[in-house]
């Protein structure tokens, strides 16, 4: 190689290009490539770009919060918080019983995130205090009290005593119906909120907005002393101790913080999509999260702001290019399978890492 | 069959007989939180029975069906528990296996017990790679297998999907009007196995007259769970089996005894990947069709719930309880939607509540695994 004679202080080239690669993770490049190529397969066959790239930023938009969701578990040292659909839970029950009461417009949405909040504050404190009685189990433990929790309230969805006859329905005349549709109600408010076009690309401004006021907050209480004394809690748990922190609290603030998140997540996501999905709907969303937190970069026990932004519309983008690309390549849905590998190889991967542990 | 309470791992207490008081009255209260989770199912099941006024004829001939359908996937649990991996959520991998062995002698056109038998054979390759991947998995990460496993099903199920949905037809020869899709490509979303349908449970034809009708009695299907217990309890006996068992007690420990623990995990998970393939064969020769993208995807779920409810624990489970735990989870799975419909007017309810019921046995099982692992550590 020609690099032999290199200078001592430089690194080669080569090795450079492998410490590189390993600080991104084969895995990220990979899914970078996929979407370049199924851009470029986007450019070569004459496809709307234009459209392409503002439906991938209105959904990067409508996930974002849910994503953000996670990162303060990470911060709070509870790792990846698969129990996001009980926060994501109480944000359906606000938007239900706002429904239900036919409040409209925008204080129909401020009250969905109002109820949101309040129920997700009770919920994350059971949630946190569960997950500091089965440390190291934490991943397990939030899985399948989410399965419980969502599969649990499927019950209190036939049960529960909603009367307005939009919801219900329409022969038995009770119980919720699987999908309720918000148009009329608060359907797309904040995406089309100050929207404007650039290029033929609409931007949803609104939901973009509080994406970033989401993550401003975020990223603002992490520097009060409220914030830093979570993640120091999280990193040297005894000598928080030693300085008077008990890691038992900064975790359950931590955990509440993140259902908090995911109930406002939901009703920012529900306006944006235009519907509630109820019944099983809920049950394996926290598993896109965790892979669009993932492929931004963060680790089991490591994320920040950036991770969540870039992860979201990386992942997003690809959920939304995938379907109309490989239509044109491959007959059938591949994409579904594609969105299965992806999700999946991508939370296995940060899984097994050996630095992780 | 054999006896059914013989523990895999060492029971938590000593036995009474030369205990002091005091730890006698330890071990009854140990015994009966033990058995409290049993006890409270069988209650619930009464319930829904007295509920639904259910025949005990309807419930033996249900029983029957669902018991030899599911106790061979409930017992493949048994040996990642004793080594100390917890629930293998990855028996869905086995399952999967399973299938694509099914799915070949289908094509294959070999019917009846051969075709069964071929079905078992054409698995155990299969799943020994599933089983070492894994395994390999399980060893990177330590002290998260039982999520790993969870997401590793998950992703075996994309990787099925490709397969199955894109590959065959296309890169894979197949040419079968009857399983591909219209288009030519791709696997229809059910496939018939009347080739092998009941040939392990007719193998030895036995009919008996129950309530005025013939009931099939699984005589043959019913032989081999006996031997799968028979396995489980010899393997225990084995060199291998008591390595298992003090990995499972202590893998620092029993590393520092010159026991191959990373070696060992992989067997151990291999056993449990080909035990679950068979299981998941003896599942289909019973239904006689198979849904090709969704028959394996709760397989695991349910077999780890129906092993819990038996008072079973991440780690500790006994063939015993892994019998037991099979016959009340699919009572209550029968049971809970004619009760639901019974009480509620609704089976929906009924349906949702089983299923709640399934999650809930499992997060109960963790919580307190988890617990108590952390209040002794």
């Amino acid at each position: 190689m020609a690099d032999v004679v290199a200078p001592a202080d430089r690194t080669p080239p080569l090795v450079m290009l492998q410490e590189s690669i390993r600080e991104i993770g084969i895995p990220r490049l990979l899914i970078a490539v996929f979407l370049v190529a199924l851009f470029g397969i986007a450019v070569a066959t004459k496809m709307d770009i234009a459209s392409l790239v503002g439906d991938s930023l209105l959904r990067a938009a409508r996930n974002g919060i849910l994503v953000l969701a996670l990162l303060p578990a990470i911060q709070g040292g509870v790792g990846l918080n698969f129990g996001l659909p009980i926060g994501v839970i109480c944000g359906l029950v606000g938007c239900v019983i706002t429904l239900n009461a036919a409040v409209t417009g925008w204080t129909g949405l401020g009250l969905s995130v109002a109820l949101a909040i309040a129920l997700a504050i009770p919920a994350g404190l059971a949630y946190g205090w569960l997950l500091n009685r089965t440390r190291g189990q934490e991943m397990m433990v939030g899985t399948y009290l989410g399965f419980a929790v969502v599969s649990g309230m499927s019950i209190f969805w036939i049960a529960a005593p909603f009367t307005n006859p939009t919801l219900v329905w329409a022969i038995a005349g009770r119980g919720l119906r699987t999908t309720l549709t918000v148009s009329g109600v608060y359907d797309k408010l904040l995406d089309r909120l100050w929207s404007f076009n650039v290029l033929g690309v609409s931007i949803p401004t609104g939901t973009l907005l509080i994406f970033a006021l989401a993550c401003a907050v975020v990223g603002l209480f992490f520097r009060t002393r409220a914030g830093i004394t979570i993640a120091a809690a999280r990193s040297n748990p005894r000598f928080a101790r030693a300085a008077g922190i008990s890691d038992e609290r900064t975790r359950v603030q931590a955990t509440m913080f993140s259902t908090v998140l995911a109930a406002v997540g939901i009703v920012v996501f529900a306006q944006s999509y235009g519907f509630l999905q109820l019944y099983t709907a809920p049950l394996l969303m926290a598993f896109p999260a965790v892979a669009c937190l993932l492929i931004g970069g963060a680790s089991v026990t490591r994320a920040t702001l950036t991770h969540v932004v870039i992860g979201t519309l990386l992942f997003q983008s690809i959920l939304t290019v995938a379907l109309p690309v490989t239509s044109q390549v491959v007959q059938g849905d591949i994409s579904e399978t594609a969105r299965l590998i992806i999700q999946n190889g991508m939370i296995l991967y940060a899984l097994t890492r050996r630095s992780d542990r | 069959m054999a006896t059914p309470d013989a523990p895999v791992t060492t029971p938590a207490v000593a036995p009474p007989v030369a205990a002091p008081r005091g730890a006698r009255g330890a071990a009854l209260r140990s015994v009966l939180a033990r058995s409290a989770v049993p006890v409270l199912f069988a209650i619930l099941c009464l319930i829904g029975i007295i509920a639904a006024r259910l025949t005990p004829e309807f419930l033996v001939r249900e029983m029957l069906v669902r018991f030899s359908r599911n106790a061979v996937l409930v017992l493949s649990l048994l040996i990642p528990i004793l080594a100390g991996l917890g629930l293998n959520f990855g028996i869905v991998l086995g399952a999967m296996a399973g299938q694509i062995a099914a799915i070949t002698v289908t094509y294959w056109k070999v019917p009846g017990v051969a075709g069964f038998g071929l079905a078992c054979l054409l698995a155990v390759p299969i799943a020994i790679v599933f089983g070492i991947a894994t395994g390999w998995l399980f060893n990177r990460a330590r002290g998260r297998e039982m999520v790993t496993g969870l997401i590793a099903g998950f992703f075996a199920n994309g990787l099925y999907q490709l397969l199955f949905l894109f590959a065959i037809g296309t890169i894979i020869p197949f040419a079968d009007p009857h399983m591909v899709l219209p288009q030519g490509w791709g696997l229809r979303n059910t496939v018939d196995l009347f080739g092998i349908q009941y040939a392990m449970d007719d193998w030895l034809r036995l009919r008996v007259d129950l309530g005025g009708s013939p009931v099939r009695i699984p005589l043959a299907s019913f032989g081999l769970i006996a031997l799968f217990c028979m396995f489980n309890l010899f393997f225990l006996r084995t060199k291998l089996g008591q390595e298992l068992r003090a990995m499972g007690q202590d893998a620092h420990v029993a590393a520092t005894a010159g026991i191959r623990v990373d070696r060992n995990r992989v067997i151990a998970t291999v056993l449990s990947t080909v035990f679950a393939a068979w299981g998941q064969l003896f599942f289909l020769q019973n239904m006689g069709t198979m849904n090709t993208y969704s028959s394996h995807e709760q397989t695991g779920m349910f077999a780890i719930a129906a092993l819990l409810v038996s008072g079973a624990t991440v780690s500790r489970a006994t063939v015993g309880q892994a019998l037991l735990g099979t016959l009340l989870f699919h009572t209550l799975f029968v049971v809970s939607p004619l009760a639901g419909k019974a009480l509620a007017g609704d089976a929906q309810i009924g349906e949702y509540f089983r299923v709640f019921v399934a999650y809930a046995v499992i997060t109960v099982a963790l919580v307190l695994h988890a617990w108590q692992k952390a209040r002794r550590g």
